[in-house]
C-alpha cells in the first residue's frame, strides 16, 4: 500500500472514530436543555440587580427552569406583574411578591458617636475599612462615606449626619447596598416586619457605651420581656425571629437605648 | 524521578509556555481580567493538557510510529485534541456537573489552544515516556495558570494606575505583559544547576 493511502486511511479513520464517539456520546449522555428557560427569561425585567439572590436574571430563570427554585415571586424589581407572568409560564401557583426595603442596622450618626481617627484617604467606606477597620469609634457601625449611596440605582440612600438613611418610598429592595456595605450592616427586610434592631455592635455593654450613645448594650431586657419568646441574644445583640413576632412592640418600649425600632422604622 | 521533577520545574518556571515561550498569549490577555476566570481557565487548561498529553502519546506510540506516520503528528493531534475536548465537555456535563459548571465555559475556548498542541508536540520531540508526558502536560498547565494569576494581579494594579491617554488600555497591558515576561527570564539556567 502506498504511504499516501496509509496516511489518508489513518487520518480518516481517527477522524471517523472520533466523530462516531462524539455522536454516541451526545446521544447517550445528552442532558435535556429545558425549553422553559427562554420563556421564563422573557418574563423577567433583565435588570440583573441580583435581588432574587441569583447572579442576574439568567441565573434566576435557570434555577426556575431546572426546578431548583420553586418561588416565582423572587423578582422584587419586577413586582407583582412579573411574578404573575413567571407563575403562568411555570404553571405554578401565583404568590404575591413580598415587598422589601433596605434597612441600616445602625443609628450611630455624628450626634451619637464620633470618629476615632481622622481619615484623609479616598471618601469611600471600603477604603476606610481597609485602613483602620472603620475610622469610627464603633468598629461595627456605619462609616458614612456613602458607598451604598453611590451604588443605589434608585438614589434612595442619603448620608445624613454621617450615616446612611434609606428612602423607603424610592427603595425597591434590590439589595445592591447590602452587598456593597463593607460593614455588612444593611439588610433587605420585608416591609411587614414590625420591629428591627438598629445596632450591629457585638461588644459588651461598657464598650458600646463608650463608643456610641445609640448602641445596644446587650442588657437582654427585650429577650426577657418578649411575650412570644421571639428574641434571642446572639453575640450581645438581640435577634428577632420574625416568624414568632406578633408585632406587639413590647421590646421597643422596654429597650433602654431605644435601639429596637417599632412600626415606621426610620 | 529527578527527570520528572526537572520537567515540572522547567515547565512552570524556566520554560513557562506563556511568559518564556510566548504560546497561548490569546487566553493570557483575554481571560486575565478577573481572578475567578483565571482560576477556571487554569483548571481547564491543566485538565485538558494532562489528558491530551496522555492520549496523544498513546496514539503516537501505538498507531503512528508503527505505520511510519510521525510526520502527520500536527494534524492528527489537532483532530484528536478537538475531539477529546468535545467529548470531555459532554462527559462532564452529564456525570460531573459541578466540575462542568466551573470549567465548562472555558473548555471550548481551549479546543484549539496553541499551548495544548505545543505540549503534545514537544512531548514527542523530547522523546518523553507516558509518565513524563503527563507530568509535562500537567506542569505546563500549572505554569500557564501561574502566569495567568500573576498577570491578573498586574492588571489589577494597572486598573488603578492612570497611564497617558495614548497608552491606556491594550498598549499598557502589552507593556506590562512584556515586563512580567522579563521577570521570568531570571529563572534561566536554574533548572540545569538544580538538577544538573
Amino acid at each position: 500500500m502506498s504511504p499516501v493511502l496509509i496516511a489518508v486511511c489513518v487520518l480518516g479513520g481517527i477522524g471517523l472514530v472520533s466523530a462516531l464517539l462524539l455522536v454516541l456520546a451526545s446521544k447517550y449522555m445528552a442532558v435535556p436543555v429545558d425549553e422553559k428557560f427562554p420563556a421564563i427569561r422573557a418574563c423577567l425585567p433583565g435588570a440583573n440587580c441580583g435581588a432574587c439572590g441569583y447572579a442576574g436574571c439568567d441565573g434566576y430563570a435557570n434555577a426556575l427552569a431546572a426546578g431548583e427554585e420553586e418561588k416565582t415571586n423572587k423578582c422584587i424589581a419586577g413586582g407583582q406583574d412579573v411574578a404573575k407572568a413567571v407563575a403562568e409560564t411555570m404553571g405554578l401557583a401565583f404568590e404575591a411578591v413580598v415587598e422589601v426595603n433596605a434597612f441600616v442596622h445602625c443609628r450611630g450618626d455624628c450626634l451619637n458617636t464620633r470618629k476615632r481617627t481622622e481619615f484623609q484617604g479616598a471618601r469611600s467606606c471600603a477604603a476606610a475599612k481597609l485602613l483602620f477597620g472603620s475610622d469610627g469609634a464603633c468598629h461595627y457601625g456605619c462609616i458614612g462615606y456613602g458607598d451604598c449611596a453611590s451604588v443605589c440605582p434608585e438614589n434612595a440612600i442619603n448620608i445624613i449626619n454621617g450615616i446612611a438613611h434609606i428612602n423607603d418610598i424610592r427603595c425597591m429592595g434590590c439589595g445592591a447596598c447590602a452587598r456593597t456595605c463593607p460593614q455588612g450592616i444593611i439588610e433587605v427586610l420585608p416591609k411587614e416586619f414590625e420591629v428591627e434592631v438598629s445596632c450591629s455592635n457585638h461588644d459588651k455593654g461598657p464598650a458600646v457605651k463608650k463608643a456610641c450613645a445609640a448602641g445596644c448594650i446587650g442588657c437582654t431586657l427585650c429577650a426577657k420581656k418578649c411575650p412570644e419568646g421571639a428574641i434571642t441574644m446572639v453575640n450581645n445583640l438581640p435577634e428577632i425571629d420574625h416568624g414568632k413576632c406578633s408585632g406587639c412592640g413590647t421590646c421597643a418600649s422596654v429597650c433602654p437605648q431605644k435601639v429596637i425600632l417599632y412600626g415606621n422604622k426610620v | 524521578m529527578t527527570k520528572v521533577l526537572m520537567i515540572a520545574f522547567m515547565m512552570i518556571f524556566t520554560q513557562n509556555y506563556v511568559l518564556v515561550q510566548f504560546l497561548a498569549i490569546c487566553p493570557f490577555l483575554g481571560v486575565s481580567q478577573k481572578f475567578d476566570s483565571c482560576i477556571g481557565m487554569s483548571g481547564a487548561v491543566i485538565f485538558v493538557m494532562t489528558l491530551a498529553s496522555a492520549v496523544t502519546w498513546l496514539i503516537y506510540t501505538y498507531i503512528m510510529v508503527p505505520l511510519g506516520l510521525d510526520y502527520l503528528s500536527t494534524i492528527i493531534f489537532i483532530l484528536v485534541i478537538a475531539a477529546l475536548v468535545q467529548f470531555v465537555e459532554i462527559f462532564l456535563k452529564k456525570f460531573i456537573k459541578p466540575l462542568y459548571n466551573s470549567l465548562g465555559v472555558y473548555l471550548p475556548l481551549i479546543t484549539t489552544n496553541c499551548a495544548v498542541l505545543a505540549v503534545t508536540l514537544l512531548n514527542i520531540s523530547e522523546k518523553y515516556n507516558l509518565l513524563e508526558s503527563c507530568v509535562d502536560g500537567f506542569s505546563a498547565g500549572v505554569g500557564f495558570g501561574l502566569a495567568l494569576i500573576l498577570f491578573c494581579g498586574v492588571r489589577k494594579a494597572l486598573e488603578r494606575a492612570k497611564p497617558p491617554k495614548s497608552w491606556a488600555g491594550l498598549p499598557i497591558t502589552l507593556v506590562a505583559a512584556a515586563l512580567t515576561s522579563m521577570t521570568f527570564m531570571g529563572f534561566t539556567g536554574i533548572a540545569d544547576k538544580l538538577f544538573g
